[in-house]
C-alpha cells in the first residue's frame, strides 16, 4: 500500500458538483503536478459530506482542516501555503461568526453529529469497493452468513428495535419476520429509493456516498428471510446515485460478496436497479410494487400486504434506503449498541435534511431524541439576517408544522406524533417569520392535489376541494366558515383514502390550523397576509353570494 | 408491406426481456436515445412486449417522466420543492417566464425554450436551485443571475 503524506478529500456529492466542484479539482491536481506533489498528496473524491451551502468542500488529513466554497483559483494558494509550508489558509477555512474554525472536531456542525447511517459518506470513495472493505464493509454480512442463523439474525433486529425510516416507523424486525414466515420458494428485498418528499435528499447522499452499506443491508436482508433477489427503485431524478449503485452492485458481484454461493457459503443473491419515472406516490409500497412490474403507479388495498403479496405475487420486504444502511451495524456491533444512541422506543440515530431558513443547510445525522433546538441553533447555526424562527415543517406533503413554543421538542416518532407532525423521512424545513403558513400549507396541498394517482375519490377530488378553499383564503375571498369547512374535509380525507398518501394530505393544513389560526383569520378578516407573502386584493367585495331558495 | 424496425428499442428488449413488466425500462431506454416516445415507437413495444397500447398510453401518462412530443432545444427546470419554494424560487419562475414570454410548462414559439416545474432537483443545500437540459444544475440563483444563465443557452 502507498503511503501518501497528506490525503485531500474532495467531495463529489451532487451539490458539489453543482457547485463547480470539478473545476477545482481538475486546478489542484494540475498544480499538484506542477510541484511534483502527486505521490505525496492523495486525492479521494468523496460522497456527500453534508454541509451542501458551503461546498464545493475539501477535507485535508492528517489535520481535519475543512475548506469550503472551493474556487479553481484557490488551488494554486492550498498547494503552496499548506501541502507545500504546512499553513493552512485561513481565509478558505470554516469560519463561524468571523472566527476560523481550525479542524472538524471544533465545528459545531460536524462535531455535534452522531454518524451511523452516513458513517462513510464524506470519508469514502463510493466507486471503490476496497475503501469501503477497509472501514470494515462486508464484516457484517460474513459474520451473519457464517455465524448466524437467520432466525439469529432477524432476532439481532428485532432486539436493536430498529424502525422503519421511510416514514412509517414500522418495526423492521417485525416486518422480516413476517416475511420469513411465509412458506414461499420465491421472495423479494426491495430497497426504495424513491426519496419523493420534495425538499429532502438523505437518501440520496447515501446511495451516492455509500452504495455497498445498502447492498450489504439488502443481502443480510435477503438472507434473514430466504430471497433469492432484490431490486433498487431509485427516482430517475438522481442519475449520479444510479451510476454509482451500478459500479458497485458490478464490483461487489467480481469480490463474490454478491451473486452465486456468496463468501462460498450457498446462499445466493441478487440485486437489481429499476429506475422510478416521476410520480410521488410511487414511493408507496403497493404503487411501488406496481411500478416495479410496469405498471401503472396507483397503490393497492391492504392487506394483502407486501409481505405477504408483494412483486409479482410473492412474499416482499420492503425497506428504506436509510433503515438498510443501519443493517451493518447493527449485525456487526450488536443491538445493545444500536439502543445506545437514541430513545426507548426510537433506537438509534436519523438523517434529516436541513434546508430553509437557517444558516447552515445540510445533511445531519443526530441520535432520536435530539431536541429540535440542538438541531437548528447547535448544529445549523441559528436563523439568519437576525429573523427569528417561527416553524419547523417535518415530513413533507405527509407531515405537519412544529410551531416555535415546541422547539424544544425531542425528536422522535412518539413526540412529533403527538403534536401532529411525523417524523416522515427526515426532511427538515425551517422557516422564519416571512414564511407565511398559510402559504406553506397551501404549496404542499398544490403538491398532494399534482400528485394524486386518481385512484380514490377521497384524496383526488377532496384535496382539490381544500385547495380551492385555500386559494379563496389566501386571496382575500375566504369566510370564517371555511375554517371548519377545511377541518372536516380533511378529516374525511384521512380516514377514507386508499393509501398513506391521502391518508395524510390534509396533515400540512390540519397542523397549520391548529397552531396558526390567527395566520388564517387575519387572512379572512382583516384581508391581511401577516408576513406579505400572499397577494390579497385589497378591495376584495364578498363575492361568494349566497343564494337563498326563498329569494331565487 | 415494408416493416419498420427500430434498433434502438430492439437493443433495449433485449436487455430487459420481451415481457410486459419490462415496459417502464424500455421506455426509459427508449426515450434517452429518442428524445421522445413516438406513436409508431410505442406501437412497435406494444407487439414486442405483448403490452396492448392502451396499457402503453397509461403507462406513458401516468408518469411525469415521459414524453409524447418532442421537447424544445432547452429544457429549463425550476425546482419548486419546499427548501427552493421557501427561499423564493416562485420569483425565479416568475422572471423566467417573462424573460421567455412563456407560461410554466410551455415551449416558445420558435420550440428553443421550454419551462418546467420539477419538485427537488435533491440539490436543496443551494436552494434556490434550478436545471438545465437535465445536466447544468444551477444553485443559489438569483433574479439577476438565471438572466445570465440562460443568454449561455441561446
Ligand atoms: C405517498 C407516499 C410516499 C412514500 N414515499 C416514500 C419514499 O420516498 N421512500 C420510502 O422509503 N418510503 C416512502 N413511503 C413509505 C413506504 O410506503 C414504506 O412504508 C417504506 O418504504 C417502508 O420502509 P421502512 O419500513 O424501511 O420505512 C411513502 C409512503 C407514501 C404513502
Ligand atoms: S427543494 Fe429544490 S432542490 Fe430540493
Amino acid at each position: 500500500m502507498k503511503i501518501y503524506r497528506i490525503h485531500a478529500l474532495i467531495c463529489a456529492g451532487a451539490q458539489c458538483i453543482a457547485a463547480g466542484g470539478n473545476g477545482f479539482e481538475d486546478a489542484l491536481k494540475d498544480e499538484l503536478k506542477k510541484h511534483e506533489l502527486l505521490k505525496e498528496v492523495n486525492i479521494i473524491e468523496t460522497g456527500c459530506m453534508g454541509s451542501c451551502q458551503l461546498g464545493p468542500l475539501m477535507a485535508v488529513y492528517p489535520e481535519g482542516v475543512i475548506y469550503t466554497k472551493l474556487k479553481p483559483e484557490d488551488a494554486k494558494e492550498i498547494v503552496e501555503e499548506h501541502f507545500l509550508k504546512g499553513r493552512a489558509v485561513k481565509r478558505l477555512m470554516w469560519k463561524e461568526k468571523e472566527t476560523v474554525l481550525p479542524s472538524l472536531s471544533e465545528i459545531p456542525f460536524f462535531a455535534k453529529q452522531t454518524k451511523i447511517v452516513l458513517r462513510n459518506c464524506g470519508i469514502i470513495n463510493p466507486e471503490d469497493i476496497n475503501e469501503y472493505i477497509a472501514q470494515g464493509g462486508y464484516e457484517a454480512l460474513g459474520k451473519a452468513l457464517t455465524e448466524m442463523t437467520r432466525e439469529d439474525v432477524i432476532q439481532v433486529v428485532k432486539d436493536s428495535g430498529l424502525r422503519g425510516r421511510g416514514g412509517a416507523g414500522f418495526p423492521t424486525g417485525k416486518k422480516w419476520q413476517l416475511a420469513y414466515e411465509q412458506d414461499s420458494p420465491i421472495k423479494y428485498i426491495v430497497c426504495n429509493a424513491d426519496e419523493g418528499d420534495p425538499g429532502a435528499y438523505m437518501n440520496r447522499s447515501v446511495l451516492e456516498g455509500d452504495p455497498h452499506s445498502v447492498l450489504e443491508g439488502m443481502t443480510i436482508a435477503g438472507y434473514a428471510i430466504g430471497a433469492q433477489k432484490g431490486f433498487i427503485y431509485v427516482r430517475a431524478e438522481y442519475p449520479l446515485a444510479v451510476k454509482r449503485l451500478e459500479i458497485a452492485i458490478k464490483q461487489a458481484k467480481q469480490a463474490g460478496l454478491l451473486g452465486k454461493n456468496i463468501l462460498g457459503t450457498n446462499f445466493s443473491f441478487d440485486i437489481e436497479l429499476r429506475i422510478g419515472a416521476g410520480a410521488f406516490v410511487c414511493g408507496e409500497e403497493t404503487a411501488l410494487i406496481n411500478s416495479i412490474e410496469g405498471k401503472r403507479g396507483e397503490p393497492r388495498k391492504k392487506p394483502p400486504f407486501p409481505v405477504q403479496k408483494g412483486v409479482f405475487g410473492f412474499p416482499t420486504v420492503i425497506n428504506n434506503v436509510e433503515t438498510l444502511a443501519n443493517i451493518p451495524v447493527i449485525i456487526e456491533k450488536g443491538a445493545k449498541f444500536f439502543r445506545s444512541f437514541g430513545t426507548e422506543k426510537s433506537p438509534g440515530t436519523k438523517v434529516f435534511a436541513l434546508a430553509g431558513k437557517v444558516n447552515i443547510t445540510g445533511l445531519v445525522e443526530v441520535p432520536l431524541g435530539t431536541p429540535l433546538r440542538t438541531i437548528i441553533y447547535d448544529i445549523g447555526g441559528g436563523i439568519p439576517e437576525g429573523h427569528s424562527f417561527k416553524a419547523a415543517q417535518t415530513g413533507g406533503p405527509s407531515g405537519g408544522v412544529i410551531p416555535s413554543q415546541y422547539i424544544d421538542v425531542p425528536m422522535d416518532y412518539e413526540s412529533l406524533t403527538s403534536l401532529g407532525a411525523i417524523m416522515g423521512s427526515g426532511g427538515l424545513i425551517v422557516m422564519d417569520e416571512t414564511s407565511c403558513m398559510v402559504d406553506v400549507a397551501k404549496f404542499f396541498l398544490k403538491f398532494t392535489v399534482d400528485e394524486s394517482c386518481g385512484k380514490c375519490t377521497p384524496c383526488r377530488e377532496g384535496t382539490r376541494q381544500m385547495l380551492n378553499i385555500l386559494e379563496r383564503i389566501t386571496s382575500g375571498k375566504g369566510q370564517m366558515e371555511d375554517l371548519e369547512l377545511l377541518e372536516k374535509l380533511g378529516n374525511t380525507i384521512k380516514l377514507a383514502s386508499l393509501c398513506g398518501l391521502g391518508q395524510t394530505a390534509p396533515n400540512p393544513v390540519l397542523t397549520t390550523l391548529r397552531y396558526f389560526r390567527d395566520e388564517y383569520i387575519a387572512h379572512i378578516k382583516d384581508k391581511k397576509c401577516p408576513s406579505n407573502v400572499c397577494k390579497l386584493s385589497s378591495e376584495v367585495k364578498n363575492e361568494r353570494k349566497v343564494f337563498n331558495r326563498s329569494s331565487s | 408491406m415494408e416493416v419498420k424496425t427500430f434498433p434502438a428499442v430492439d437493443m433495449e428488449i433485449r436487455k430487459w426481456g420481451a415481457k410486459p413488466e419490462s415496459l417502464i425500462q424500455v421506455l426509459h431506454g427508449t426515450q434517452e436515445s429518442l428524445g421522445y416516445l413516438p406513436e409508431e415507437v410505442l406501437t412497435y413495444i406494444s407487439e414486442k412486449l405483448n403490452v396492448p397500447l392502451s396499457k402503453i398510453y397509461g403507462v406513458v401518462t401516468f408518469y411525469n417522466f415521459f414524453k409524447l412530443k418532442k421537447d424544445a432545444g432547452h429544457v429549463i427546470m425550476v425546482c419548486m420543492g419546499t427548501a427552493c419554494y421557501v427561499k423564493g424560487s416562485e420569483n425565479i419562475l416568475d422572471v423566467i417566464c417573462n424573460h421567455l414570454g412563456i407560461k410554466p410548462n410551455e415551449i416558445t414559439k420558435d420550440g428553443r425554450f421550454a419551462v418546467r416545474i420539477v419538485r427537488c432537483l435533491g440539490c436543496c443545500g443551494l436552494a434556490p436551485a434550478i436545471m438545465v437540459d437535465g445536466k447544468d444544475v444551477y444553485g443559489k440563483v438569483t433574479k439577476e443571475k438565471v438572466l445570465e444563465i440562460l443568454t449561455k443557452y441561446s
